[in-house]
């Protein structure tokens, strides 16, 4: 006879609410969890596109996303003709905000060179950049459809293809357009100031330039010896992708990923508080019962059982919940909320550790039990 | 009535609490014996000594000195002489409590089939014993019920099931007709008598209920921790 359960099946709205709320407390940590995650993965959204395993930047940034940087736009020439290198892309990275069906979208604009390393790896739907000018590649999250037209700068582009996860490290969805147009967008003034400049005899305020030049080595070719040599040219500066992969980490989102750590270690420490008076509780009101149960002979491992079952059934339903109400409402969150296979087994982990030692104060209680305060009124 | 084998055995039984000036000397050289169908009543003022003797024939307390034996067992001799007391209890005493103690959360068959399936009968010889003692008891009826909805009589009822289920040779009632009627209250220790004849128990019980007194084979008064009379 399993008495957790059928102690359980007795108060069974009591019980469910219980878990309704735990598993509420569970949705949070989840979220958690997964906006950590989704911070983290869209830090290096953005870097890991290009699939490059060279970032060339200039000297004394860190740059194109932890600094500044800018490089002639022809030293794309120069690195791709280095030995080793099988291919080379410049690329430019800007934040642009761009009026649309009544909304301000903000966008990430990233320009390359079609046909060059730089674009997006895969299209979700429509096609790539076909055209030189005027066209882009939107990220689904800016709502943006196929064949919609979009003003950005003083041109309108059209949308052609979608891609899936291309953000930069604060969320804001990225478009793909051309070098061209991007460094268009970048130094294009407003026609007034355009005529002040005129006057002034000013050709432009900015020269050629792109935030940097990525480059894909040819196999077996050393990336080492490339960054090497590109570092004694003075003006340049090179980090590998890894290089480029830690330095966002730890100068872009480091703050924020460990503020949210921060905030995910106090929610366990809730939850695992929360969940030790839920289990302790349940078992304090129970005592008479347990000690009629000692009274009538029932050994320590029946009322182990009763105790531990339900804490384990507490907990699991908690989790269950939990993870159902966040899978449910992870795509309405406004950043990424990105939850893998091992963090919620993880978190499993943790909630049966949390139930077990809660349901061991529980145990502790109820092995205490006078039977005879059972035969007592 | 021809009495069977002595199934309670004190002999010379102490309990005390505490030590030096704030020792309580709660049984003092306490002699016992009651055989099978026998029906004896524990009786005496709050402070007497009737719960604690209770409870150490229970083998819920241990007495500071003298001997008890059980069935014929040797159980107590200084210090128990058996390990899982709780086993001991399973096997050979039955409790009837002042508050039936019935488990809210099981139906009336499932608490009497409680004891069976924890002394590791087959889940189906646990059932029928259960209905058996329900029907015998007149609560057949009842025994989908749970106990929040039966009435005061049948919950006793139900737990004096409880009591017999595994066929214990001992019944200890604490105050087991503290919340009946007279009549009903009669009707209870007439039937714990029966049982007790057929199944060659002896019956312990702690009561104040005057209006059952008549019901008992014998009075046990306890004053002070000392047997008054017999």
């Amino acid at each position: 006879m399993n008495l957790a359960l059928k102690d359980i099946r007795h108060g069974l709205f009591r019980f469910v609410l219980t878990c309704f709320g735990l598993g509420l407390l569970m949705t949070v940590v989840l979220a958690m969890i997964g906006i950590y995650n989704g911070l983290v993965s869209d830090a290096l959204a953005v870097v890991k596109a290009p699939a490059a395993d060279v970032w060339l930047v200039e000297a004394g940034t860190q740059g194109p996303f932890a600094e500044a940087s800018s490089i002639p736009a022809d030293t794309r020439d120069a690195v791709a003709r280095m030995p080793g290198v099988a291919e080379a892309g410049a690329v430019n990275f800007q934040n642009v905000e761009a009026p649309h069906g009544g909304r301000t979208l903000r966008l990430y604009v990233i320009g390359y060179e079609p046909g060059r390393p730089g674009g997006p790896q895969a299209i979700a739907e429509g096609r790539g950049l076909g055209a030189s000018h005027f066209e882009l590649v939107a990220d689904r999250k800016t709502g943006l459809v196929p064949g919609e037209t979009i003003r950005l700068g003083r041109n309108r582009f059209a949308v052609v293809g979608l891609v899936e996860g291309a953000m930069n490290s604060g969320g804001d969805p990225a478009v793909y357009v051309t070098l061209a147009d991007a460094m268009v967008l970048q130094t294009e003034l407003d026609p007034a100031a355009q005529r002040v400049q005129a006057a002034r005899g000013a050709v432009s305020v900015k020269s050629a330039s792109v935030a940097a030049v990525i480059a894909r080595m040819a196999p077996g070719a050393d990336v080492e010896l490339l960054t090497a040599t590109v570092r004694q040219w003075k003006h340049l500066a090179a980090m590998t992708q890894g290089e480029q992969e830690d330095l966002l980490l730890a100068s872009v989102v480091d703050k924020a990923r460990r503020q949210i750590g921060l905030f995910l270690g106090i929610l366990l420490s809730v939850s695992a508080v929360v969940i030790a008076l839920i289990i302790y509780t349940m078992t304090m009101e129970k005592l008479k019962q347990i000690a009629t149960l000692k009274l009538i002979g029932a050994p320590d491992r029946t009322i182990i059982a009763l105790i531990v079952q339900q804490a384990l059934i507490l907990g699991a339903s908690g989790w269950g919940i939990g993870l159902l109400l966040i899978l449910t409402v992870k795509d309405y969150f406004p950043r990424r909320v990105v939850l893998e296979p091992f963090n919620t087994m993880v978190l499993a982990g943790i909630i049966a550790a949390v139930c077990l030692l809660s349901s061991a104060l529980g145990v502790r209680a109820a092995m205490k039990v006078d039977p005879a305060t059972a035969l007592g009124s | 009535m021809a009495l069977g084998d002595i199934l309670i055995e004190v002999s010379n039984v102490a309990k005390h609490f505490g030590e030096g000036e704030t020792r309580v000397d709660a049984l003092r050289a306490v002699d016992l014996t009651v055989r099978a169908g026998e029906v004896i009543a524990l009786l005496g003022p709050s402070g007497s000594g009737k719960t604690t003797l209770l409870n150490i024939i229970g083998c819920i307390l241990a007495p500071s000195a003298g001997r008890v034996a059980l069935d014929g067992e040797l159980v107590f001799d200084g210090k128990w002489l058996r390990r899982d007391l709780r086993r001991l209890r399973l096997d050979k005493i039955g409790f009837i409590f002042q508050a039936h103690n019935l488990l809210p959360f099981l139906t009336a068959q499932e608490n009497v089939a409680l004891v069976p399936d924890l002394a590791g009968w087959p889940t189906e010889a646990g059932r029928a014993r259960a209905r058996e003692l329900l029907d015998y008891l007149e609560v057949g009826h009842r025994r989908a019920v749970k106990p929040a909805l039966l009435s005061g009589g049948e919950a006793q009822r139900v737990a004096i099931a409880r009591a017999l289920a595994n066929r214990p040779r001992i019944i200890l009632a604490d105050e087991p007709t503290a919340a009946l009627d007279g009549a009903r209250a009669g009707l209870v220790m007439d039937l714990l008598r029966r049982l007790a004849v057929e199944q060659e128990a002896c019956i312990v019980t702690v009561t104040h209920d005057e209006k059952i007194f008549d019901r008992f084979d014998r009075l046990i008064h306890l004053r002070d921790g000392r047997l008054a009379d017999a």
